[in-house]
């Protein structure tokens, strides 16, 4: 009763370097989106302080987290996919 | 609230929901093994996947709920578009590649994949069953919500409807038409939401939202004693007040008609204002603003009072950029319409007063989440905040839903570059929730029985034609969701259950007939709880999903991956504490007591969010349990 993988995906050397930078990543964001958190936990007065061309810091930040997403998002596919060319090119 | 059938609607519908049934009759050719049922047979593109990955998550909580939340409560909404976001950063750094590789079809295999052991098998195919279902209802909610003004059918038939349609497309085709439709459905809901918030934003913002916006009448109140006695309108005559949480409402006579109003008292000067309410008699009769709902009294809300552009009050902006939307929002003040109910003699008498609220406080959060001790926060409250932050953040990649889709691309370079294209199409679709939530707030489109259907009554006060639209791709939205989730979970019933734990021998092609069975008797269930769960916040339901999903299921991903001493017991029962933790805490919560018809202070547990006592007692579960029984660890990479 094994459960195999519905497609044979081969055999990735550059799995455990991957996961490394995927593992940092997501602690960088975590801090990101922990700060906003704890901001709203603390001193949500601070939210509503204007901070650039008239948006206040819940506005920036919201927005931040979701553009950070993304950008990130490019970032780690670039970087993995160098590192699979890279070590599995035999 | 009584809407007008447009043809145009019932058109528009008919064509989207007869492409989605030509796919699918053309998909079920092709549906033969249990590859192409449960995983569309490995080998859909990236690309493709990828929006699919946006049409499965932006479901009717997203489109429907997170902008009727906005709406209503401002930034407090946008928090969850915040948060579910977030979830896919987990999804694509921990979870996205190596699930595709140790998974086949289901979530639950993925997590046996080391182990083979029938305790995973029993728990994953349960907690997919009911994180599943937990999902299910709001989509089917949301679906009866929207079949009332699109096509003037009562909201049981909607979901009714919606069920059957959505049992047809799983039982033909299963993985691969559920792709398709999402990626059409992910398509069209990104192209016409960012449509309507070009609407918005060139639209401006105006005191008058629109020509038929209703005029709020006002009367002064005569008071001796403390007590109202009459008014200056000579029409009116005072019957009867109410005082709720501090709130004076009274009951006055006109024309033979009883209807509400609410006392502002400002200095020296008291004033009696126009309400919204509904009385519900003794004999079952409700009436809307003091007549029965045919004779169309009740009105769409939702204005701005003060509009202030570089310090000056104007009475509208004309066409705005996307910041200057925000900036000027934040700057003005916003007439809000905020709920309380409570008796007069045996009648029920609910009503939505005006609540003039700053935009400055619109644009941070705090109206629906209390955080600062100036508006009384407690200790709950904020606990509700961090609870439901962690939860949408851990949700998502918990989700069996989402998870089965990284069995329908071939690769996991695919399964990476498939989960980035859908943070990019659901971020960008994040940021316009915000527009159409606050343009909603401020362009009279609100229905305060329905929060659900502030976007798509929005979109009606450009026309009829782009309300049409919106409604349309908003069934499909449900529609779409609704197939995955139905997959899913005919996956854990017929895949996980019947063939992995029970072991029943079957033929691939039993295979396929059992989880096409599964799939009727999970859509059936739907339709009843959509039924029954009428009235709810279809994203204030997924948040609960969320919860449960990342109590019951991310402990066991995590560990699974990350911890070399994971045991199958130590999932199996991380998994169940998950499950039972979250579902209990709910079940105790003010809003299911408020459901139930109790009073929600009364309930034990003051939490709604349940995310912050169940994961951390699902993972406590999981390390103790692994860790007592490390001699039956004998790992084996199953998948292989």
């Amino acid at each position: 009763m094994l459960h195999k993988p519905a497609t044979n995906t081969g055999t990735d050397k550059a799995a455990a370097k991957k996961a490394k930078l995927g593992v940092k990543m997501f602690f960088v964001y975590t801090l990101v989106y922990s700060g906003f958190v704890l901001i709203g936990l603390t001193k949500p007065e601070i939210m509503g302080l204007e901070l650039i061309g008239g948006q206040n810091i819940a506005i920036i930040y919201g927005f931040g987290l979701i553009v950070l997403a993304i950008i990130m998002g490019f970032v780690y596919n670039y970087f993995c996919t160098r590192m699979e060319n890279k070590m599995n090119k035999n | 609230m009584i809407y007008e059938v447009s043809n145009l609607a019932i058109i528009i519908f008919l064509f989207i929901v007869g492409l989605v049934l030509g796919l699918s009759f053309y998909f079920a050719r092709k549906t033969k093994s249990s590859a192409s049922y449960y995983a569309a047979g490995g080998n859909i593109h990236w690309a493709v996947n990828g929006i699919a990955f946006a049409g499965d998550y932006l479901s009717a909580a997203s489109f429907l709920g997170i902008c009727g939340m906005i709406a209503y409560s401002g930034y407090d909404g946008f928090l969850y578009s915040i948060g579910y976001l977030a979830g896919w950063v987990v999804a694509l750094f921990l979870v996205a590649e190596p699930l595709k590789k140790l998974g086949k079809y289901t979530f639950t295999d993925a997590l046996d994949s080391k182990f083979n052991s029938k305790y995973i098998k029993l728990t994953a195919s349960i907690s997919t069953l009911i994180v599943s279902i937990f999902y299910l209802i709001p989509q089917m909610v949301g679906a009866g919500d929207l079949v009332v003004p699109l096509l003037g059918l009562p909201h049981w038939m909607g979901v009714v409807i919606v069920g059957s349609i959505v049992i047809f497309i799983v039982a033909t085709a299963g993985m691969t038409s559920t792709t398709y439709v999402q990626f059409i459905k992910g398509t069209l809901l990104v192209i016409f939401s960012t449509i309507l918030t070009i609407y918005i934003l060139t639209n401006g913002l105006s005191l008058t939202p629109n020509d038929n916006y209703h005029k709020f009448t006002q009367t002064q109140a005569l008071i001796t004693n403390d007590t109202i006695v009459s008014t200056t309108d000579p029409a009116f005559v005072v019957k009867n007040t109410r005082v709720v949480d501090k709130l004076i409402f009274v009951k006055l006579e006109k024309d033979g008609v009883d209807c509400w109003y609410k006392l502002n008292k400002k200095e020296d000067k008291a004033t009696l204002e126009e309400m919204l309410y509904i009385v519900l008699t003794p004999n079952g009769e409700k009436l809307y603003n003091g007549a029965p709902k045919s004779e169309n009294k009740f009105y769409q809300v939702g204005h701005l009072s003060k509009i202030v552009v570089d310090g000056k009050e104007v009475d509208k902006t004309g066409p705005v950029g996307p910041f200057e939307f925000i900036k000027t929002i934040e700057k003005s003040e916003i007439v809000r319409f905020s709920k309380k109910a409570f008796t007069d003699g045996e009648d029920k008498i609910t009503v939505w007063y005006q609540n003039p609220t700053k935009g400055e406080d619109v644009m941070k959060p705090g109206l629906l989440y209390k955080l600062s001790k100036a508006a009384g926060a407690s200790f709950w409250d904020k606990l509700n905040f961090l609870s439901l932050m962690l939860a949408l953040f851990l949700g998502t990649s918990a989700l069996p839903h989402i998870l089965i889709r990284y069995y329908t691309v071939p690769s996991q370079r695919a399964a990476r570059k498939s989960t980035i294209v859908a943070i990019a199409a659901i971020g960008f679709f994040y940021v316009l929730t915000l527009y159409m939530g606050l343009g909603s707030m401020i362009s009279g489109a609100l229905d305060v029985e329905s929060s659900n259907m502030s976007a798509p009554l929005l979109a009606k006060t450009f026309g009829v034609g782009i309300f049409s639209i919106i409604s349309a791709i908003a069934l499909a939205t449900v529609l779409g969701t609704v197939s995955g989730l139905i997959v899913a979970s005919s996956g854990a019933i017929a895949h996980d259950f019947i063939d992995k734990y029970l072991q029943v021998e079957m033929t691939d092609k039993a295979k396929v007939k059992a989880g096409k069975m599964a799939a009727v008797c999970v859509g059936i269930f739907a339709i009843i709880l959509g039924i029954l769960f009428k009235g709810m916040n279809v994203s204030f339901l997924v948040g609960l999903a969320f919860a449960v999903a990342a109590s019951a299921n991310l402990p066991a991903i995590l560990f699974l991956l990350f911890w070399k001493k994971t045991t199958a017991k130590g999932i199996a029962w991380s998994i169940i504490v998950g499950i039972v933790s979250s579902i209990g805490i709910i079940l105790f919560s003010p809003t299911m007591y408020d459901k139930y018809g109790l009073i929600p202070k009364d309930a034990p547990i003051p939490l709604d969010n349940p995310g912050i006592i169940s994961i951390p007692l699902a993972v406590i579960t999981l390390i103790i349990v692994s860790l007592l029984t490390q001699k039956e660890n004998h790992t084996k990479d199953f998948s292989k």
